[in-house]
């Protein structure tokens, strides 16, 4: 427990048992980004994957959205230290893309539109528990939450689901990515509060 | 690490506005933009945090944030109403390494804030004054009323003395008297004749609520800056 802060109650609470610590439950979604939001058109949109050897495999939107699809209904936790809960999704399994691909590779670094990346576990986006999303509660993921498609990462702190997703280079060995070299944790597991660097 | 800080002095800027000045023993420094986590843990060990901007430049083991009191919020009522001085209070950082600005950069600045969102802009004119920088910069603050205006008399002050410094208000609500033009939210014309021109190639730097935000870097990549020098940092959740 932390130093008491006299006169301070808090919000009256009511059973959030479901929130990892630290989180507080929103309804709305709110939108947390490091610049302007990039706008693709989906002529041009496509989806990068690339071995540690330099292969490449290239999905159009066309290929993506005619992939076999999921609809995840999933829990978010932003690092900023609101939840939203029992959000649904549309889009295609990590597992699906990643299948077929040739690689020893043990860490992951996604790309965005813009410049943005975000380093992973290549096992992290395996089983199940990733997915690139172009579909958000029943429509397409608007430009702000990182439409046209994103990643879906639900199980660590959503900087790693990254916005406007463009492309994962598999890697040998671990790189941070943009808020990781901002002194953000490289792994980042809400239910272990891994916040910042040191967590 | 969250460190142990106390409240030393507590500053009125508007009646929803306040700066608190905190005493954080081996404050470790920060750059203009970055932010806190304030954390309150109350006497039956619930705990909540926020982050605050960092209002000043670095100075010692002493700190500055200014809280906007959110109408029903959890802690901001807190921070402006209850808590007093020499209280405790956790905080951790400084946090953020890309809305910063370093006193070394030279390329002109535009610094867009609406609402509490002036607060790191603030941070970064006043170190540009400590630094003795002549960087140019230019401030457009879009703001309810002129009694919402922070820092109002520091920045009218600021403006007349610090040479290549230029302030323009955007009133949404209200208006003061002899203001050309009616009260509107901030628009192309705004962001156009108060901004830099793209081939200066300016740094950019937007704050404030959400859909703010949204708004002005939209306006500033369709103007034709760069998205790579549009620099956002967002408050809270979608209006
Ligand atoms: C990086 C960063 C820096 C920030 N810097 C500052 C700062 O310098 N000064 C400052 O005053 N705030 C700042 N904020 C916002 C601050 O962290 C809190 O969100 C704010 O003080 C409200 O907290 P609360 O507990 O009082 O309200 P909550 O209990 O969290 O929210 C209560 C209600 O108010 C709404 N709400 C929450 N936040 C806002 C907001 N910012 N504007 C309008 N409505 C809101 C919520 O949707 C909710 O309905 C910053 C936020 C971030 C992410």
């Amino acid at each position: 427990m932390g130093i008491v802060s006299p006169g301070f109650q808090g919000r009256p609470r009511s059973s959030a048992s479901d929130l990892p610590p630290g989180q507080y439950l929103t309804e709305d979604f709110p939108v947390l980004s490091a610049g302007p939001t990039p706008r693709v058109p989906l002529d041009t949109w496509e989806f990068v994957l690339t071995s540690e050897t330099g292969a490449e495999y290239r999905w159009s939107w066309d290929e993506m959205t005619g992939l076999p699809q999921d609809t995840p209904t999933v829990d978010l936790h932003c690092v900023t230290r609101w939840s939203k809960l029992g959000t649904t999704w549309q889009g295609v399994s990590l597992d699906t893309l990643l299948d077929g691909v040739d690689t020893t590779a043990r860490y992951a670094l996604a790309h965005s539109y813009g410049g943005y990346t975000t380093n992973l576990p290549l096992d992290d986006l395996r089983g199940g528990r990733a997915w690139v999303v172009h579909t958000y509660d029943g429509g397409p993921l608007p430009a702000e939450h990182g439409g046209p498609a994103r990643l879906l990462v639900p199980h660590l702190y959503l900087w790693k689901s990254a916005k406007w997703v463009h492309g994962i280079r598999l890697l040998v060995d671990d790189r941070p990515g943009f808020w990781e070299t901002a002194g953000y944790h490289d792994y980042g597991d809400p239910w272990r509060e891994q916040r910042y660097q040191g967590d | 690490m969250w460190r142990v800080a106390r409240l030393a002095e507590r500053r009125v800027e508007t009646p929803t506005a306040q700066t608190l000045v905190l005493d954080v023993p081996g404050w470790p420094g920060h750059l203009p933009g970055q932010h806190v986590d304030l954390r309150l843990t109350a006497e039956d060990g619930y705990q909540a945090a926020r982050s605050y901007s960092l209002a000043g430049p670095a100075d010692g083991e002493q700190i500055e944030v200014t809280v906007q009191r959110v109408p029903d919020g959890e802690v901001s009522p807190y921070l402006t109403d209850t808590y007093a001085e020499g209280d405790p209070i956790e905080v951790r950082g400084p946090v953020g390494g890309w809305f910063v600005w370093r006193t070394d950069e030279t390329a002109p600045v535009l610094l867009v804030g609406g609402g509490s969102g002036v607060v790191p802009l603030m941070a970064m004119i006043r170190a540009r004054r400590a630094a003795g920088s002549r960087t140019p910069f230019r401030l457009v603050y879009s703001v309810r009323t002129p009694d919402d205006v922070i820092y109002a008399d520091e920045l009218r002050r600021r403006a007349r003395d610090d040479q290549g410094l230029d302030v323009a208000y955007v009133y949404t609500r209200a208006a003061p008297d002899g203001w050309r033009g009616e009260p509107h939210r901030i628009g192309l014309a705004d962001v156009n004749s108060h901004g830099w021109p793209p081939d200066l190639e300016p740094l950019c730097y937007v704050c404030g609520p959400t859909g703010f935000v949204e708004t002005v870097a939209d306006l500033l990549v369709g103007l034709g800056h760069p998205t790579r020098r549009v620099r956002t940092e967002r408050f809270g959740p979608t209006g």
